[in-house]
């Protein structure tokens, strides 16, 4: 048993190296192909990274009138933070909100006099609040009007909900995302899918070049592991050494992008790159070795009919 | 010890005949040739030996073993008993002879140590110890037949099937590959041959069967090359 594996992994060696062409052809294909996976993923978590990012950017602000009492707003704020669909509720006070108003407009001359002869903070309190995810604020905005409906009108807590204001752009925002998510996944699947089935040919042209010695070796005797073997191996080899190389091409296209994705997506793809390091090459080497293996032992079983 | 049983071979659905109704038998340690015209039937009488083709009707006996009714599974096993030696010689063009011969050593499980001794004694056997470490590619026909010999041979098989051992070379590697397939049927191998040279058959004056349109129309014990 010992003595047959060591033969094989022999057999599987030799076999690389004296088929050099056949061998380089068969990984330059591979590693085009597990290139492809390795970018896609990359391009995919960018992508998703930067949904986020978005996503994030969306929110609801509810604006207080200047004289609602603080307690009710402290209460609102704890029942929309008991909502699941809620992440984060953001308090700004009167105080902050003059303030930050103050320091945006401080360049405009005519807003800054008019609120010095308005003598008193104009602003009331507001709450910025956060889903998860943009297709639950329809339901944030529904609860809301509900708060606002409920209220006495004699001491109004409300002044306005933004989330109407915004809608349009809120609902398309949704549509766009859940596109694009779509076409990711389609893509993704659709390259993985043509990058199995180039590999699988390219493994089947290798072996075919070699179905003669396939069955010469079947007419000497040799059962079918101690044919099979060596050409499962190579495949394994051809997906490891692919596997390798596609993550030396990836590295300076990563470095050379990193400073670009930074600026445009807030998200430093090459940073991702070192700290997914672990995750991503064994990834790849994991995927090149079992599409070489699965297509090495599919590839050949056909010639094993003699 | 191969027994053949009313052998038919049709193809077609019966309307090409490679053989009809074929009984013969060989014993241990015979030389027996094979002739014929192109499409009597011979390489497929071969065929049917070694189980890579199956009959349309009757038995092919090894000893008391009807050889298709062995299980795939055992067949490479089967297969170990017969050397087997073809026209174009059926080498592994990406090893050297000496890994050739190896192959088949190594295919039925021999240790490390058996291989060392065997396949320099086989290629010596054959006068090749001076291209031991040469590719097919770099070999001539008469010396890659050679290498195909020292194969099949070292199993030392208790059968050797040769089909048209001869049929690609010159005389003088047709002398030698014929002298040598003499010297192992000597040393007590059978040895069935299948050839269309006339030379070879007169030479030897050993048993020949002639076939024709995949009959058996003679069978003579010290024959000569008669069409």
């Amino acid at each position: 048993m010992w003595t047959a594996f060591k033969r094989i992994v022999k057999a599987g060696f030799t076999g690389f190296w004296r088929n050099a062409f056949v061998s380089a052809a068969a990984i330059f294909v591979m590693t085009v192909a597990l290139f492809v996976i390795g970018s896609t993923l990359m391009i995919d978590t960018l992508l998703k990274v930067s949904l986020q990012n978005i996503q994030q950017k969306v929110d609801i602000n509810v604006y207080f009138v200047p004289t609602a009492d603080q307690a009710a707003i402290d209460q609102l704020q704890v029942s929309l933070e008991a909502l699941p669909d809620v992440v984060e509720v953001l308090y700004t006070s009167r105080d902050q909100a003059l303030e930050e108003f103050s320091i945006r407009h401080r360049n405009d001359k005519t807003i800054m006099q008019g609120l010095e002869e308005l003598g008193e903070n104009p602003l009331g309190a507001s709450l910025s609040i956060r889903a998860a995810e943009t297709s639950q604020y329809e339901g944030i905005a529904a609860f809301l009007d509900q708060q606002q409906a409920q209220e006495d009108p004699r001491s109004p807590l409300i002044g306005e909900i933004n989330f109407l204001k915004n809608r349009e752009a809120i609902d398309r925002l949704t549509s766009i995302i859940a596109a694009v998510e779509n076409a990711s996944y389609i893509t993704l699947t659709v390259l993985i899918l043509a990058s199995v089935l180039i590999t699988f040919n390219t493994i089947r042209l290798a072996i075919y070049t070699s179905r003669e010695e396939i069955s010469v070796m079947r007419l000497v005797g040799a059962s079918n592991t101690f044919i099979r073997g060596p050409f499962v191996l190579q495949g394994i080899m051809y997906g490891v050494v692919a596997g390798i190389l596609a993550l030396l091409i990836m590295y300076p296209l990563i470095v050379w992008l990193g400073p670009a994705t930074e600026s445009f997506f807030q998200f430093n793809i090459f940073t991702h790159f070192v700290t997914e390091f672990g995750t991503l090459s064994l990834t790849l080497v994991g995927t090149g070795i079992v599409l070489g293996m699965v297509s090495s032992v599919l590839a050949i079983t056909r010639y094993l009919r003699v | 010890m191969i027994y053949f049983d009313k052998v038919s071979k049709l193809y077609n659905g019966g309307n090409a005949v490679a053989l009809a109704d074929v009984s013969f038998q060989v014993g241990p340690k015979e030389f027996v040739s094979i002739v014929g015209h192109s499409g009597a039937g011979k390489t497929t009488l071969l065929k049917m030996l070694i189980a890579e083709d199956v009959p349309s009707e009757g038995q092919v006996f090894f000893e008391s073993l009807d050889v298709h009714k062995i299980p795939r599974s055992k067949l490479p096993k089967f297969r170990r008993k017969i050397g087997t030696v073809f026209q174009d010689f059926k080498l592994l063009p990406h090893k050297t002879a000496y890994e050739n011969i190896a192959f088949a050593m190594e295919a039925s499980g021999r240790s490390d140590e058996d291989i060392a001794e065997n396949v320099p004694q086989a290629l010596a056997l054959v006068d090749l110890e001076n291209k031991i470490w040469n590719f097919p590619g770099e070999l001539s026909g008469g010396e890659k037949q050679r290498v195909a010999i020292a194969r099949a041979i070292v199993n030392q098989p208790d059968i050797i099937i040769a089909d048209e051992p001869t049929g690609n070379l010159d005389p003088i590697a047709t002398y030698e590959v014929v002298q040598i397939l003499r010297k192992i049927n000597d040393l007590g191998t059978t040895v069935i041959m299948t050839t269309h040279n006339k030379g070879v058959i007169d030479e030897l004056g050993r048993r020949v069967i002639t076939m024709d349109e995949g009959r058996i129309v003679r069978d003579d014990n010290e024959g000569k090359y008669i069409l």
